[in-house]
């Protein structure tokens, strides 16, 4: 709860995962963001992703 | 000589997100000579999708799932050839702008926070089965989540909110459409002054709603957390609402809370009312759902519709009573209006047709119109059948392969010119949503399309009446006052509320048994 209320008293700043829309749009409001060039891990198979994240394979750059 | 082509181009491992992706073919769609586009990631369902369109080429064929694919089908190869070309141009413009500004193009959410460290949100709306696996990963770098991802499994949700909890943080989602965390709009959020409500939302559309009537009475929010439609189950047991609410109550800048949500399980209901109890600070909770009743209990008011929660919370904010309203204007100027209505429609023209981009506001419609008119047919409710319809235009089965109807009016005017048709329907019932993430021009997109089924009725010797209201601010980019001009020129007859609208709609349907349940006996 202290997370919430100190998120409260800051500048929001925003990494932004999937549609870049979103992330334009906070950029023209002078938000600080990030935008993540994300594209589907594990060649975009959701069953093989989840088995990896639950190894705790990341597969990281 | 010409003669009609396909051509596709297959761009490997060359990640967009669908929202791009639409957006680009419709771009396309609208070339010289172009029948038909696609612009997708070659996804088994995206396969499907393109098979049934007939542009399944070879190409199409052995791309796989990380591959962008394009197809164009045209009256001759060099339209196509064009299209192909305006679509490199788009992808070039993109990757030059990206890559102008100087910045960093992090393909990871730790590489993210490496350029930007101070980072404390991480807004995720990548495809549904993926995101729990971000959303983890950035609750685990103790950051705050907003998941607009849907279909996330219940599990998940629960796991997430569980680990959110634990450390403190949000998780608003999945399924969040509107967030709005120190003044900033998140996802489709309107342009909303500062001020002291506070919000915890289950509903985007609905969120939009409220803050927005709320503007328009010179009231402003302090944060509008969502927390994604499930909260409040038995499954997820509120922990978000309960989380959020929390936060809220010990926020100096919140004087009044807002809650807004579907009927809760009743043990989460009691747990949630405790605890608004507990925050002593006025409470408004907007339930939908067929069986609420507004009530007064102390500092805690229950409502049964979005606009309700709005004047039920400026009531409490001035220290009045609410006394729950209608309409807005004069119960005389409604029955005239709607009596004169009634009167350039044919005898068989009694039904209501329904075409909503918000999934809330379709909700709140079928809760307002059926105690009035009775069943409705509605893609809310599988399988319910009745004379009126309520379309939720924003669902899965009408947004498969298509723009999600805030963004592109593509499938809303197709529905329009379709409902005009039927020789029973009296009116088209539209919302009309602006704000961050809405198009562009929301009401000049419907416009023509009702110009056109209206002089069709004329032609007929009938006419259809059109009736919206439309969820902006006058900050918002798209301009309140001009989108409601541009309707009211059209013929539309704009209401202030998605619930006025809904009850004008009843009264034009229903006739006078419905005019005097709502706005009492009246003359003659």
């Amino acid at each position: 709860m202290a997370g919430i209320r100190d998120l409260f008293r800051q500048e929001v700043r925003v990494i932004n995962l999937g549609l870049e829309a979103f992330a334009l749009e906070l950029e023209r409001l002078g938000v600080p963001v990030i935008h993540v060039a994300w594209s589907p891990p594990a060649g975009g198979d959701p069953r093989k992703a989840a088995l990896l994240a639950a190894l705790g394979d990341e597969e990281e750059e | 000589m010409t003669a009609e082509t396909i051509r596709a181009v297959v761009k490997p491992s060359a990640y967009q997100d669908s929202v791009t992706l639409l957006l680009l073919a419709r771009q396309l769609r609208s070339g010289t000579g172009v029948l038909e586009a696609a612009a997708l990631m070659a996804t088994p369902a995206n396969r499907e999708l393109l098979a049934q369109s007939g542009l399944f080429t070879p190409e199409a064929a052995a791309a796989g799932v990380n591959d962008l694919v394009i197809v164009i089908r045209a009256d001759s190869a060099a339209a196509a050839d064009a299209a192909l070309a305006q679509a490199e141009a788009f992808f070039t413009a993109r990757q030059k702008r990206l890559e102008g500004a100087g910045r960093a193009l992090p393909r990871t959410l730790e590489s993210a926070r490496r350029h930007l460290p101070d980072a404390n949100l991480v807004v995720i709306s990548v495809p549904g089965p993926f995101a729990a696996r971000e959303a983890r990963k950035a609750l685990s770098l103790g950051l705050h989540v907003m998941l607009f991802s849907d279909n996330v499994a219940l599990e998940d949700e629960v796991a997430l909110k569980q680990l959110a909890v634990r450390k403190g943080l949000l998780l608003m989602g999945p399924d969040c459409g509107t967030a709005i965390l120190n003044g900033v709009p998140l996802g489709f959020a309107n342009a909303m002054p500062r001020g002291r409500v506070g919000f915890v939302a289950a509903s985007g559309t609905g969120l939009q709603q409220v803050t927005c009537l709320l503007a328009a009475r010179g009231e402003g929010v302090s944060q509008a957390i969502g927390v994604g439609g499930r909260d409040m189950t038995e499954k997820v047991g509120g922990l978000m609402t309960l989380q959020a609410l929390d936060a809220l109550g010990a926020d100096p800048a919140t004087e009044l809370i807002i809650v807004i949500g579907k009927p809760p399980a009743p043990a989460i209901r009691e747990r949630v009312e405790a605890r608004l109890r507990a925050l002593k600070k006025p409470c408004v909770m907007a339930l939908l759902g067929r069986e609420v009743k507004a009530r007064q209990d102390g500092a805690l008011t229950t409502v049964a519709t979005l606009e309700d929660a709005s004047e039920a919370a400026i009531a409490m904010l001035h220290g009045m009573a609410w006394i729950p309203r209608p309409f807005s204007a004069p119960p005389g100027e409604i029955r005239g209006r709607v009596q004169a209505v009634r009167q350039t429609l044919a005898p068989e023209q009694r039904a209501v047709r329904a075409l909503y981009a918000g999934g809330t506001l379709a909700y709140e419609a079928v809760l307002i119109l059926e105690p009035l008119l009775g069943p409705i047919a509605t893609n809310l409710t599988p399988g319910s059948v009745g004379r009126h319809s309520v379309l939720d235009l924003g669902a899965d089965e009408f947004t498969v392969g298509r723009a999600h109807p805030m963004l592109d009016a593509t499938v809303r005017v197709e529905a329009i010119r379709r409902s005009a048709r039927e020789p029973d329907v009296a009116m088209l019932l539209l919302d009309v949503v602006l704000g961050h993430g809405a198009a562009a021009d929301p009401a000049g997109d419907l416009v023509p399309a009702i110009e056109a089924v209206r002089a069709e009725a004329r032609a007929q010797g009938r006419d259809l009446a059109v009736l919206a209201s439309v969820i902006g601010t006058a900050g918002d980019a798209q301009g309140l006052e001009a989108q409601v001009a541009r309707l009211e020129a059209a013929g539309v007859w704009v209401l202030p509320s998605n619930a006025q609208a809904a009850r004008t709609a009843a009264c034009i349907a229903g006739g006078d048994p419905v005019m005097r349940s709502l706005l009492g006996p009246g003359e003659a």
